[in-house]
C-alpha cells in the first residue's frame, strides 16, 4: 500500500474521530465537563444499528434513524438523571460520575448482548471507486462525506439559528445568558441530545470500518476522540474536524511507517508536543486570569 | 487520648489512622489464623494495600497540588517494572529481604525521576489540559513497555525495541523483559504485612509532608497561585517537589504490585488510564484531601465486587450505580441542602449525640 | 536615594495603552497615596510594580537595584508585598498557616527535614508560631489563629491579607483599596492599624484608595492618575485642591 492510501484511510478515521470529539467538545463547552461515557454512547449505537439492520433486516438508512433516536433520548435522559444535579458541584465530582454512567452503559450492554464480539456488517455495501489505480472503498468515502456534511451543518447551526446562539450564549455566561431570557436547561438537553445523535453515526461508522463490535468497543475511540477535542482546542467546531483528522492521520501513518504497537504513544507524544506549543489546543482560546 | 495532647492536630489525625490500620491488620491476621476469610477475600489483602497506596499518592497530586492527574497509573507501571526488573536479575544473588528493599528502592527512585521529567511539562499546563497530558504520559509508558524487550546470556545484557529475536542472545540466554508478555517469575514477596507496613510508610510520609513548611507552600500555589507569588513563593519548584513525591509513591504501589504476581505485564486493565481513573474514583470517593478517606474507600470499592459475588452477573451494574448514587448524594447541592435541614450532615449527627447525652 | 523610584513606566495590551509614562518616586518611610476614577489604571501600575504584569517600558528600581520585569516571588524577596482589591488569601488554611507561608523566606529546614519530623522541623516550626503569633496579636487576629481564612468576616480578611504581606518583612507595602467594602468604623480602625503597622513595622507604604477621608487622613503624598497617566503629583492638601483633580473626580 502507498502512501496515499495510508493518508485517505488516516482521513477516514480522522472523520470519525472528528465526529466524536465534536460530542465532547459541544458538551464541554456548554457544561464545562468532561463527558466520559460518550464513547460508550457510540456503543450502544452500534449495537442499535446492528439489532435493527443485520437482526431485523431494516434497510441501513432507517436503522441508522432508529439508533440516532435512542442515542439522543439516552443523551439526555444520562444528562438529566446523572449530571443535572451535580451541575453546581465540583468538577471532579461530575467527572467520577461520567466514569459510573460510563460504567453502567458497558455493563447494560454486557448483560443485554453478552461479552462475545459482534461481528458487524457494514452499514455500506458501495465497493468504492477506483482512481489511476487507487481503490477507495466505499466506507472511506461516505465517512468522509458525512464528517464533512455534519460540519457545515454543525457550524450553520450555531451561528445561524436561534438555538445554535442560545448554545453559544451559554457557553459564554450561563448566569447571563439566563438572565437574557435563555432556557439554560433546555439548550444544555439540547446539548447532550446533538452530541449523542452524532454518536451514533459516528459508531455506525467506526464498527463499519472495524466490523468488531464489544461492550468496550467505544471506550478507545471515545478517549481518542477526547485527545482529538483538546488537541484542535476544546470547545471549537472547527477545532475538532483539525484535532480528529490530524489524530486518525498519525495513526494510521505511525502504524505503517513507524510502529504498529507505538501507535497510540506516537499519537499521544504529538498531543504532548501540539499542547506545549500551545497550552489551549491549535484553534483553543487561552484565558488570562483577571488579577 | 493525653498523650496526643502535645502534639499538633494533623498529627493526631496521622496517629489515629495508623493505629486504625494497625488495628484492622491485627484483627485480619487473627481472623485468617482463625480460618474465618475466604481465599477470595485473602487475595484481596495486598491489591487493597496497593491500591490505598496508590490513592494516597494521587491525593497528594489532586488534593494539595490541585492538579487532576489521570496517568498515575503509568507511575505505578514504572515502578511495577523497574522493582520487577532488578528482582529478577538478582534473584540468585541477593538474598530476599535485602532484595526486596533494593527493589523498592529502585521502583520508587525510577517512578519519582519519571514523575519529575514529566512534571516539568506538565505543570505548565492548567486544569483540563494538564489532566490528559498526565493521561497521554500514562498510556505512553504503558505502550512503550509493551515493546520492551531484554535478555541476558553469558555475555551480559541485550536490549531491543522490536522482538525476542533481534537481541541475538546466545542459547544459554534467559528473558527477562519479553515484550507484551513482561516479566514472569519475579519473586513473590509482597504480603499483607509487606503491604501494610507500606501503606503506614507511605501515609506517614505524605501527612508529614503536607504538615510541614514545604507542604504548607505546595498548599498556598493551590489556594491561590498569584498570591503565592507574591510571597515570595517559587510556584514552580513547590509544584515539581509535590508532583514527583506523588509520583514516587505511586512507584511504591507498583512495586507492592510486581510482586504479587507471578507475571507482569502491562494491560490496559491495570495500568492503563482505566486504572488512573479507578485510583481517581477511590480519592474523590473517600474525601479529596483525605488520606483516610481514600483507603476506607479503596477497601470497601474492592471488596464491594467481592460481596456482590452472590448477584454474579448483575454486580457490576450495581457497582457502578452504587458510584453515580454516592456521587450525587454526596455532591449534589440539592441533597446537601436537603441533608443540613434534616441534621444528617456530619455535625448535625455530632450535634444531635451530644445533646441526647446533655438530656441523659 | 528613593526607596521606589518607577520612570516613565508604560504597559499595553494589544492596542490598548492603560498605563503611559507613569513615574514615581517615594521616600523610605513615607505613606503614599495613589488615587484616581475608576479604570485609571491604578491596579495595572500595582501589577507592575510586583512582577504580575510585564511593563512594555520604563524602570522600576527598589533602593537603587532595578527590578523592572522580574519574577513576582523575587520581587517579593527584593522587599516588596501586597494585597488585593479583591482578597486573595489561602483560603483553606488557618489563619496561622497565612502568616506561617508569609514568614517560608526567613524560616529554612528542608523537606526531608519535615517529612521525617527530624529536630529543625521542631525547633523552626515553634519559632515560625511564635512569630507569627505576634504579628497577628497586631491585627488582634490572634484569638483567631485556627480560624479557617476562609471563614473570616470580610473586614478581618483584609487584615490578615496585610499581616501576611507584612510577614515577608517588607521594605515597602502596597494597599490595594484596603478600605473597599468597609463601614465608616471599620474605615476608621483601618487607619488606626495603617498608622500602627507603620510604625511596629518600619515599613513604607503605597496604597489605592477611593475613600478620600482616609487618603487625606493618612497619606502624605499622593500621586493622582487618570486615564493611564498622572494627572497630578505632590503633597496631599495640593493634590486635593488642584482644580484638574477636582474636575477628574466630580466630572463636568
Amino acid at each position: 500500500m502507498g502512501f496515499l492510501t495510508y493518508l485517505i484511510n488516516g482521513l477516514s478515521l480522522g472523520s470519525i474521530y472528528a465526529i466524536i470529539a465534536l460530542g465532547y467538545t459541544m458538551v464541554y463547552g456548554i457544561a464545562k465537563m468532561l463527558n466520559f461515557a460518550h464513547g460508550d454512547v457510540i456503543m450502544i449505537g452500534s449495537y442499535a444499528v446492528f439489532m435493527t439492520m443485520a437482526n431485523s433486516g431494516l434497510p441501513a438508512v432507517v436503522s441508522i434513524i432508529i439508533a440516532i433516536v435512542i442515542c439522543t433520548a439516552l443523551g439526555v435522559i444520562i444528562e438529566k438523571i446523572a449530571y443535572k444535579p451535580l451541575r453546581k458541584a465540583t468538577n471532579l465530582a461530575v467527572l467520577i460520575t461520567a466514569i459510573g454512567v460510563s460504567y453502567f452503559l458497558q455493563n447494560m450492554a454486557l448483560l443485554i448482548f453478552g461479552s462475545n464480539p459482534i461481528v458487524f456488517k457494514s452499514v455500506i455495501n458501495w465497493k468504492g471507486i477506483t482512481v489511476a489505480g487507487l481503490t477507495i472503498s466505499g466506507i472511506t468515502i461516505i465517512t468522509i462525506v458525512t464528517c464533512i456534511i455534519i460540519m457545515l451543518v454543525l457550524t450553520w447551526f450555531v451561528k445561524n439559528t436561534k438555538p445554535g446562539q442560545a448554545m453559544r450564549a451559554v457557553s459564554e455566561d450561563k448566569d447571563a445568558a439566563s438572565l437574557m431570557g435563555i432556557n439554560v436547561n433546555a439548550t444544555i438537553s439540547l446539548t447532550f441530545a446533538i452530541g449523542s445523535g452524532l454518536a451514533a453515526i459516528a459508531g455506525a461508522l467506526y464498527c463499519s470500518a472495524y466490523p468488531t463490535l464489544t461492550p468496550y468497543t467505544g471506550s478507545m475511540p471515545g478517549i481518542k476522540a477526547f485527545t482529538a477535542a483538546v488537541f484542535g482546542g476544546i470547545g471549537s467546531i472547527p477545532g475538532a474536524l483539525i484535532g480528529g483528522l490530524l489524530l486518525g492521520v498519525i495513526e494510521i501513518l505511525g502504524k505503517a511507517y513507524i510502529s504498529s504497537q507505538l501507535s497510540d504513544a506516537i499519537v499521544f507524544i504529538v498531543l504532548i508536543i501540539v499542547l506545549l506549543v500551545k497550552p489551549a489546543g491549535i484553534l483553543g482560546k487561552t484565558i488570562h486570569e483577571k488579577v | 487520648m493525653k498523650l496526643l495532647k502535645n502534639v499538633t492536630a494533623p498529627t493526631q489525625k496521622l496517629i489515629r489512622t495508623v493505629a486504625a490500620v494497625v488495628l484492622v491488620y491485627i484483627l485480619m491476621e487473627i481472623l485468617i489464623a482463625a480460618g474465618c476469610i475466604s481465599s477470595l477475600i485473602q487475595g484481596l489483602l495486598v491489591p487493597v494495600c496497593t491500591y490505598s497506596i496508590a490513592a494516597v499518592a494521587l491525593n497528594l497530586c489532586v488534593g494539595y497540588l490541585g492538579e487532576l492527574s489521570l496517568g498515575h497509573a503509568g507511575f505505578m507501571c514504572l515502578g511495577a517494572f523497574a522493582s520487577a526488573y532488578f528482582s529478577k536479575l538478582t534473584a540468585d544473588t541477593i538474598p530476599d529481604v535485602p532484595r526486596f528493599i533494593l527493589a523498592l528502592i529502585i521502583g520508587t527512585a525510577v517512578a519519582a525521576l519519571f514523575g519529575f521529567l514529566i512534571a516539568i511539562p506538565v505543570l505548565r499546563l492548567k486544569g483540563d489540559y494538564l489532566a490528559i497530558v498526565t493521561l497521554a504520559f500514562g498510556e505512553i509508558i504503558k505502550n512503550v513497555m509493551n515493546v520492551i524487550y531484554v535478555g541476558k546470556d553469558s555475555v551480559g545484557l541485550h536490549f531491543s525495541m522490536k522482538d525476542q529475536l533481534s537481541l541475538g542472545m546466545s542459547v544459554d540466554g534467559k528473558m527477562i523483559i519479553n515484550g507484551a508478555q513482561g516479566i514472569t517469575g519475579t519473586p513473590r514477596q509482597s504480603t499483607f504485612t509487606v503491604g501494610v507496613v507500606l501503606l503506614i510508610l507511605a501515609l506517614i510520609i505524605t501527612s508529614n509532608f503536607v504538615n510541614s513548611r514545604t507542604g504548607r507552600a505546595v498548599k498556598a500555589i493551590r489556594d491561590n497561585r498569584i498570591a503565592a507569588e507574591t510571597v515570595g513563593l517559587p510556584v514552580s519548584k513547590y509544584k515539581l517537589i509535590a508532583f514527583t513525591l506523588s509520583a514516587a509513591i505511586a512507584g511504591v504501589a507498583g512495586v507492592l504490585y510486581s510482586h504479587s504476581l507471578n507475571s507482569l505485564t502491562a494491560t490496559t486493565n491495570n495500568f492503563g488510564y482505566n486504572m488512573s481513573i479507578m485510583i481517581l474514583v477511590y480519592v474523590v470517593l473517600g474525601g479529596i484531601g483525605n488520606f483516610s478517606g481514600g483507603i476506607i474507600a479503596t477497601t470497601v470499592l474492592l471488596l464491594l465486587p467481592e460481596l456482590l459475588r452472590g448477584m454474579a452477573d448483575y454486580r457490576m451494574l450495581i457497582y457502578s450505580i452504587v458510584l453515580i448514587a454516592l456521587m450525587i448524594f454526596n455532591w449534589s447541592p440539592d441533597v446537601q441542602k436537603w441533608k443540613a435541614v434534616n441534621g444528617l450532615t456530619l455535625d448535625g449527627i455530632k450535634a444531635r449525640f451530644s445533646k441526647n447525652k446533655e438530656v441523659q | 536615594m528613593s526607596l521606589l523610584e518607577v520612570t516613565n513606566l508604560g504597559i499595553s495590551f494589544g492596542g490598548l495603552r492603560a498605563v503611559d509614562e507613569f513615574s514615581l518616586k517615594i521616600e523610605e518611610g513615607e505613606l503614599y497615596g495613589l488615587i484616581g476614577p475608576n479604570g485609571a489604571g491604578k491596579t495595572t501600575v500595582f501589577n507592575m510594580l510586583t512582577g504580575i504584569y510585564k511593563p512594555t517600558d520604563g524602570t522600576i528600581k527598589l533602593n537603587g537595584a532595578d527590578i523592572t520585569g522580574r519574577k513576582t516571588a523575587d520581587i517579593n524577596k527584593a522587599g516588596v508585598a501586597r494585597t488585593f482589591q479583591n482578597i486573595r488569601l489561602f483560603g483553606d488554611q488557618s489563619v496561622l498557616d497565612n502568616v506561617k507561608i508569609g514568614l517560608h523566606n526567613h524560616f529554612e529546614y528542608s523537606t526531608i527535614e519535615g517529612v521525617f519530623r527530624l529536630p529543625r522541623f521542631f525547633s523552626t516550626e515553634k519559632a515560625m508560631n511564635e512569630k507569627a503569633m505576634s504579628i497577628l496579636s497586631v491585627f488582634g487576629l490572634d484569638v483567631e489563629a485556627d480560624t479557617l481564612a476562609s471563614n473570616l468576616p470580610y473586614g478581618k480578611q483584609r487584615q490578615l491579607e496585610i499581616a501576611r504581606a507584612l510577614a515577608t518583612e517588607p521594605k515597602l507595602l502596597l494597599l490595594d483599596e484596603p478600605a473597599a467594602g468597609m463601614n465608616p468604623n471599620e474605615t476608621r480602625e483601618l487607619m488606626e492599624t495603617i498608622a500602627l503597622i507603620r510604625k511596629e513595622f518600619k515599613v513604607t507604604i503605597l496604597l489605592i484608595e477611593h475613600d478620600m477621608k482616609l487618603v487625606s487622613g493618612i497619606c502624605e503624598k499622593l500621586t493622582v492618575l487618570n486615564f493611564g497617566r498622572v494627572l497630578c503629583q505632590g503633597n496631599t492638601s495640593e493634590v486635593l485642591n488642584n482644580p484638574e483633580v477636582i474636575k477628574a473626580y466630580l466630572g463636568e
